[in-house]
């Protein structure tokens, strides 16, 4: 097999000082693999969220390891200078709402990532474009936001993510607002889009319509993720 | 790269818009209460430009006729216009007075003048000088007298013979101009009973009344009801000569007291309206301040109303740099369309002030200025909360 696209070992936060410190991550290992789809289910206040931060590089670690690719962003303390721009570069998020821009249209929210990351503005519209193409919503690339249906505001919250060809995308809850037609529609995109961008998907998800959707889980009890095969039912 | 700021004002302008015409609304009582301010000024040193006096004799020990009483001799004039440096001389009454024309009443200051001489009106907007000794009349247009028409001061009707422009009291009163005799009769003359009353007391008094010394009575009588009082004798001094020398010459020799026109205005602006000044000046702190709490109020709200996008703006890499010139530039986006707005509704509702409003371009400047470092400071309330956005704030729902 590849080499991962990101890569956790023993990895821990801890909130707080002293006896009053809450161990929210308790060594957690994890390894997802480029153009792969895994979920990460666990119930609330497990640590979901707060592995999704570290994994987004919002929030530091404790200590243990997370390595992107062949490079090692967070070593016991240590971290990468820039994890602004390692995060426009190189991760992408989707939210449990779209948070799109309201006051951009579709394109200009796609194409604000490669406009931060130092490309002209045709060049990022171009891109923009290619990926609300992708998406089936190139025809709504005009739009406003307030214009779009929910669903296509999702599509275009995806693009967003997806605008910079990141090598990580993570998911935040993204069916939650769905029905399961829908839910299942947003799956079968994630999937689509892993293999085409060749992107590690971190799906975190409650939502039992899609978790038999993956070939691989990460469950997480107490701060801690144990690896379970899926079901990896089909989606057609 | 896109502008966010112009993005955001475009997604709301009609809120953005109706924010601004607020604030310039408020701009705009902020500049007129400068401009009222700016025009007293304006008035006084159009007054003092109406007389055309380079120097101000006055009643020893005062500071003039517009501060206290100043009552001079009507001949004093004689003596100054002997002296060096002096060109022409022209005694001159004021009073301010309420004059009645037609059913109503109209406030002026009314200046006594002799023909020729300083203090005689300049530039005529319409019709001609006074030329009669006697009740003729040259008005501001700002009294509303028409060329023709006869106004009743005191006791007499004057016709106005002719008009002035931009011609006020220090008070902002218009003025008129009419003959010294008229003026001093106008002025310091008893009315019909007080005169009977007055002459009643003399024609009972034993030692002006005496048995067999006939023309006493009268000589006396005479000179209570004549009066020989003017205000301040205004002087024109000749060319290549120094007003201050003059004034110091003046007060050296004569036993009176001189101004030279830059310490009359002094006297005016810097004492006399002082007071409306600090006044007009708080009132301007005030309304700067109200303004920037408004600005920093509206930049805080807008930037409420945005966190969540502000927190995926981080999340995505955004820098803080960038979000930080967004806020700043839809501050001072509000600062410049309020400032056109209160501009242009200063000079709008100006001319219907009661009193003169004078906008200058380098009040307008500064106040431009002003309000473009409110909106700074305003902005920063909202950066300040921006930039304590935790991207974190995206993630988890």
């Amino acid at each position: 097999m590849a080499e991962p696209a990101i890569r956790l070992e023993r990895l821990v936060k801890r909130y707080g000082e002293g006896p009053a410190a809450v161990e929210a991550l308790k060594g957690v290992d994890m390894a997802v693999y480029p153009g792969e789809v895994v979920g990460l289910i666990g119930p609330s206040g497990s640590g979901k969220t707060t592995l999704l931060k570290c994994l987004g590089a919002v929030i530091e670690p404790t200590a243990g390891r997370m390595v992107l690719g062949s490079e090692t962003i967070f070593d016991d303390g240590w971290k990468v200078r820039d994890l602004r721009a390692l995060r426009r570069d190189r991760i992408g998020f989707i939210f449990q709402a779209p948070y799109l821009i309201p006051f951009l249209d579709a394109t200009d929210n796609v194409a604000l990532l490669p406009m931060l990351a130092g490309r002209s503005d045709g060049e990022a519209r171009a891109r923009a474009l290619e990926v609300l193409g992708a998406l089936d919503v190139a025809h709504r690339a005009a739009a406003r936001i307030a214009e779009l249906s929910g669903g296509e505001q999702q599509r275009v919250s995806i693009a967003r993510a997806l605008a910079n060809k990141p090598p990580i995308v993570l998911a935040d809850e993204p069916t939650a607002p769905l029905d399961s037609e829908r839910a299942l529609t947003v799956v079968r995109i994630l999937n689509r889009l892993a293999t085409e961008y060749h992107a590690a998907i971190i799906v975190v998800t409650h939502d039992e319509k899609i978790i038999p959707t993956f070939r691989r889980i990460y469950r997480i009890r107490d701060g801690r993720t144990v690896e379970e095969p899926g079901e990896g039912r089909p989606l057609d | 790269m896109i502008n966010l700021a112009v993005r955001d004002v475009a997604h709301g302008i009609g809120r953005y818009v109706a924010t601004a015409v607020g604030l310039g609304l408020l701009i705009g009582v902020t500049l007129t209460m400068g401009g009222v301010y700016r025009g007293m000024s304006d008035d006084a040193r159009a007054f003092l430009r109406a007389t055309g006096a380079d120097v101000w004799v006055v009643q020893q020990h005062t500071l003039g006729p517009f501060a206290e009483a100043s009552t001079l001799h009507d001949d004093a004039w004689r003596s100054i216009r002997g002296l060096p440096g002096v060109a022409a001389v022209g005694n001159a009454t004021f009073l301010t007075t309420q004059v009645r024309y037609g059913e109503r009443w109209v406030r002026v200051m009314v200046l006594g003048f002799e023909p020729g001489r300083p203090g005689e009106p300049g530039y005529l907007v319409d019709g001609r000088p006074v030329t009669r000794s006697h009740y003729e009349a040259v008005a501001d247009v700002q009294t509303g007298f028409r060329l023709g028409e006869r106004v009743r001061i005191r006791r007499n009707e004057y016709t106005v013979v002719g008009l002035t422009r931009r011609m006020v009291s220090q008070a902002g009163d218009p003025m008129m101009f009419i003959p010294l005799r008229d003026a001093q009769e106008a002025q310091f003359l008893k009315d019909n009973e007080a005169i009977v009353n007055d002459r009643a007391r003399l024609a009972a008094n034993p030692r002006v009344n005496r048995p067999g010394v006939p023309g006493v009575l009268e000589a006396v009588g005479e000179l209570q009801t004549s009066n020989r009082s003017v205000n301040a004798v205004l002087v024109r001094v000749a060319p290549g000569a120094d007003p201050a020398e003059v004034a110091a010459n003046i007060k050296r020799w004569k036993r009176l007291q001189a101004f030279t026109s830059t310490e009359m205005e002094e006297i005016l602006v810097g004492t006399l309206i002082e007071r409306s000044a600090r006044q007009i000046g708080l009132f301007l702190a005030i309304l700067a301040l109200v303004s920037v709490a408004i600005v920093a109020f509206i930049i805080y709200t807008m930037t409420l109303g945005k966190l969540k996008e502000i927190a995926v703006l981080k999340l995505i890499g955004t820098r803080n740099r960038t979000i930080a010139a967004m806020i700043l530039q839809e501050a001072l986006g509000l600062g410049v369309i309020g400032f056109l707005i209160g501009r242009i509704s200063a000079t709008l509702w100006g001319p219907l002030f009661p009193r003169h409003v004078l906008l200058l371009v380098e009040d307008s400047a500064r106040g431009f200025g002003v309000t473009m470092v409110a909106c700074v400071l305003a902005s920063l309330v909202g950066i300040r909360m921006a930039l304590r956005v935790d991207p974190a704030e995206a993630i988890g729902g």
